[in-house]
């Protein structure tokens, strides 16, 4: 298996008014081609701030870091990643077809290409009757899926998911994490998931990346031996609560060096 | 279709509510008009006394209460002119002349509005293109603002006369100098407004295009600049209204025969303080309905957009 993401040694620190944080000490992390790994812990871990630095969106201070067997900047403009942030953030001047178009229209691919894509994303995501719609027409959990289908739409085959479902109730977001397996079954999309939800984590991910503050740093990483199929009452097995006291766990003891 | 009203129907319940709407907002409006054409001709009466009084008195006659109302309500250069006088000059102007005729308060008003939607344009087009370059350059930034808010702080009644004869040396006479002046009024809150909404959007809207490798100019037209629409509007307001008193302000001191302002000064000359009011009124009508029209603009505009939904 190759290595769609590789971290060795990754340091950030940020400069703020009163002295410096560290917001990433020593995170080591291989993730391989078709992966779920989801982030889990407390704010200020830096699960966030791993994910930026992988989009690119932050740059580390020191160690080294490859996505896609490049920098992670040069990835970015080569676009091998698709990336959904905690809020929808739709153009609400768009239609939500427009809204999809949106890279497409900036990556320049022809009118044509975009029109079907737009089309077979929207499909993707259970939406292709609102192409035409504009966002304040969609539920909160609608425009999320938009924005997913939007992080799709090109072909990036890593999918960047910054708590995207954190904003919805608990019905919704059940809904949307089956929604979101069996799209990353059928698409193969490697996926890396920031979530503050123990639940969530352990039945989205194969992997469960556990860190915590103060210095930001990794405590735990746990593979699951969850099958890939997995339907939503795979909670209640015993191996499910077996990971999720793991994780939990985990957490804890971040929380007891401060 | 049966004759049962079909409620469902586009428009059905407009008559209703929009009688509701007369009942709720018509009747605080009109009582506040009764209350303010009572308060005008209690002043006149009180502020035009005095000029009663003396002639009377170089009359000898006596002054009696009907005969006061009578008189201060009928002056022909009352220092302040009753209501009734006013309406009888704007309809003897407005409706009564025809609108090519000099004495036609429309024709005047067109003169001072066409300067105003000139210098709308060119301040609204200048203030726009100083809002990019500001956002898009750091040494604009620094230092076009401070600037732009200086100049605002000179007295346009002061800057007015220079502009004009400084133009009027290069042999530019007539509108442009009047737009001009217009435009340096209605620029500054476009400005303001403008780099507002080119910042509007967050750092998650930027870091989104920014995972797309969009350029510059593609952040511009597809996120920027729609992003500013709704504070370009409420600069767009100000700005025009802005662009009247220039315009007004330009014909002042020029000693000009056309326009609003030129009414306005020869009214002063003369004491044709009727001709004053009616051309003041027909100042603030002109800028009601420009303020107005921006208004629909942007309520349409905006609502197209899906913003404030």
């Amino acid at each position: 298996m190759s290595s769609v993401v590789s971290a060795k040694n990754l340091n950030l620190t940020f400069d703020t008014g009163d002295g410096q944080v560290q917001a990433l000490s020593c995170v080591t992390l291989d993730v391989a081609r078709g992966e779920f790994v989801s982030f889990i812990g407390p704010s200020g871990c830096g699960k966030t701030t791993f994910l930026r630095c992988v989009a690119a969106l932050e740059t580390p201070t020191s160690g080294t870091l490859s996505v896609n067997g490049m920098s992670a900047d040069e990835a970015r403009r080569a676009r091998a990643y698709g990336y959904v942030f905690q809020a929808a953030g739709l153009y609400p001047w768009r239609t939500i077809g427009r809204n999809v178009s949106l890279p497409l229209e900036i990556m320049g691919y022809p009118r044509e290409e975009q029109r079907r894509r737009v089309k077979d994303v929207l499909q993707l995501v259970d939406l292709a009757a609102f192409e035409g719609k504009y966002p304040w027409q969609l539920s909160g959990g609608m425009q999320q899926r938009a924005s997913i289908a939007r992080a799709l739409a090109f072909d990036a085959d890593l999918l960047l998911m910054d708590e995207p479902f954190g904003a919805l109730d608990e019905i919704v977001r059940d809904h949307l994490n089956e929604q979101l397996l069996s799209l990353w079954a059928r698409t193969e999309k490697t996926c890396l998931f920031v979530t503050h939800s123990i639940p969530e984590a352990v039945y989205l991910s194969t992997k469960i990346v556990v860190m915590s503050p103060r210095p930001g740093r990794i405590t735990d990483i746990i593979d699951s031996p969850l099958p890939r199929e997995r339907p939503l009452d795979i909670r209640d097995t015993a191996e499910f609560i077996e990971i999720a006291h793991r994780v939990r766990e985990g957490l804890r003891a971040g929380h007891s060096h401060d | 279709m049966s004759g049962a009203p079909n409620i469902a129907a586009p428009g059905a319940g407009i008559g209703r509510r929009g009688r509701l709407w007369v009942r709720a907002a018509l009747l605080p409006v009109l009582t506040v008009v009764a209350a303010l054409l009572l308060l005008w001709y209690a002043g006149a009466v009180w502020m035009n006394a005095q000029w009663t009084r003396d002639q009377a008195a170089r009359a000898g006659t006596e002054v009696t209460l009907p005969l006061l109302l009578q008189d201060t309500l009928s002056q022909e250069r009352p220092l302040l002119p009753a209501p009734h006088q006013v309406a009888a000059e704007l309809y003897d102007t407005v409706i009564a002349k025809a609108v090519t005729s000099k004495r036609s308060l429309v024709y005047h008003a067109w003169i001072t509005l066409s300067a105003t939607l000139l210098g709308f344009a060119i301040g609204t087009a200048l203030g726009i293109l100083l809002a990019v370059g500001i956002v898009h350059n750091r040494a604009m930034d620094m230092s076009v603002l401070p600037w732009a808010i200086a100049s605002q702080t000179i007295p346009i009644l002061a800057l007015a006369p220079m502009i004009i004869v400084v133009m009027n040396s290069v042999g530019v006479q007539g509108l442009l100098p009047k737009a001009v002046i217009s435009a340096y009024l209605s620029f500054f809150p476009v400005v303001v407004g403008m780099v507002s909404g080119l910042r509007a959007p967050d750092a998650m809207q930027m870091d989104l295009l920014k995972t797309y490798g969009a350029s510059r100019s593609q952040v511009f037209w597809r996120l920027r600049l729609p992003s500013s629409l709704p504070y370009l509007f409420a600069s767009l307001k100000v700005g025009i209204a802005a662009a009247l008193v220039g315009a007004i302000v330009g014909e002042l001191p020029t000693g000009a025969v056309r326009g609003l302002g030129a009414r306005l000064l020869s009214g002063s000359y003369y004491g044709q303080t009727v001709q004053i009011w009616a051309a003041l009124l027909m100042a603030a009508v002109c800028a009601a309905v420009l303020v107005g029209v921006v208004g629909l603009l942007q309520k349409v505009v905006l609502g197209r957009m899906g913003f404030g939904r």
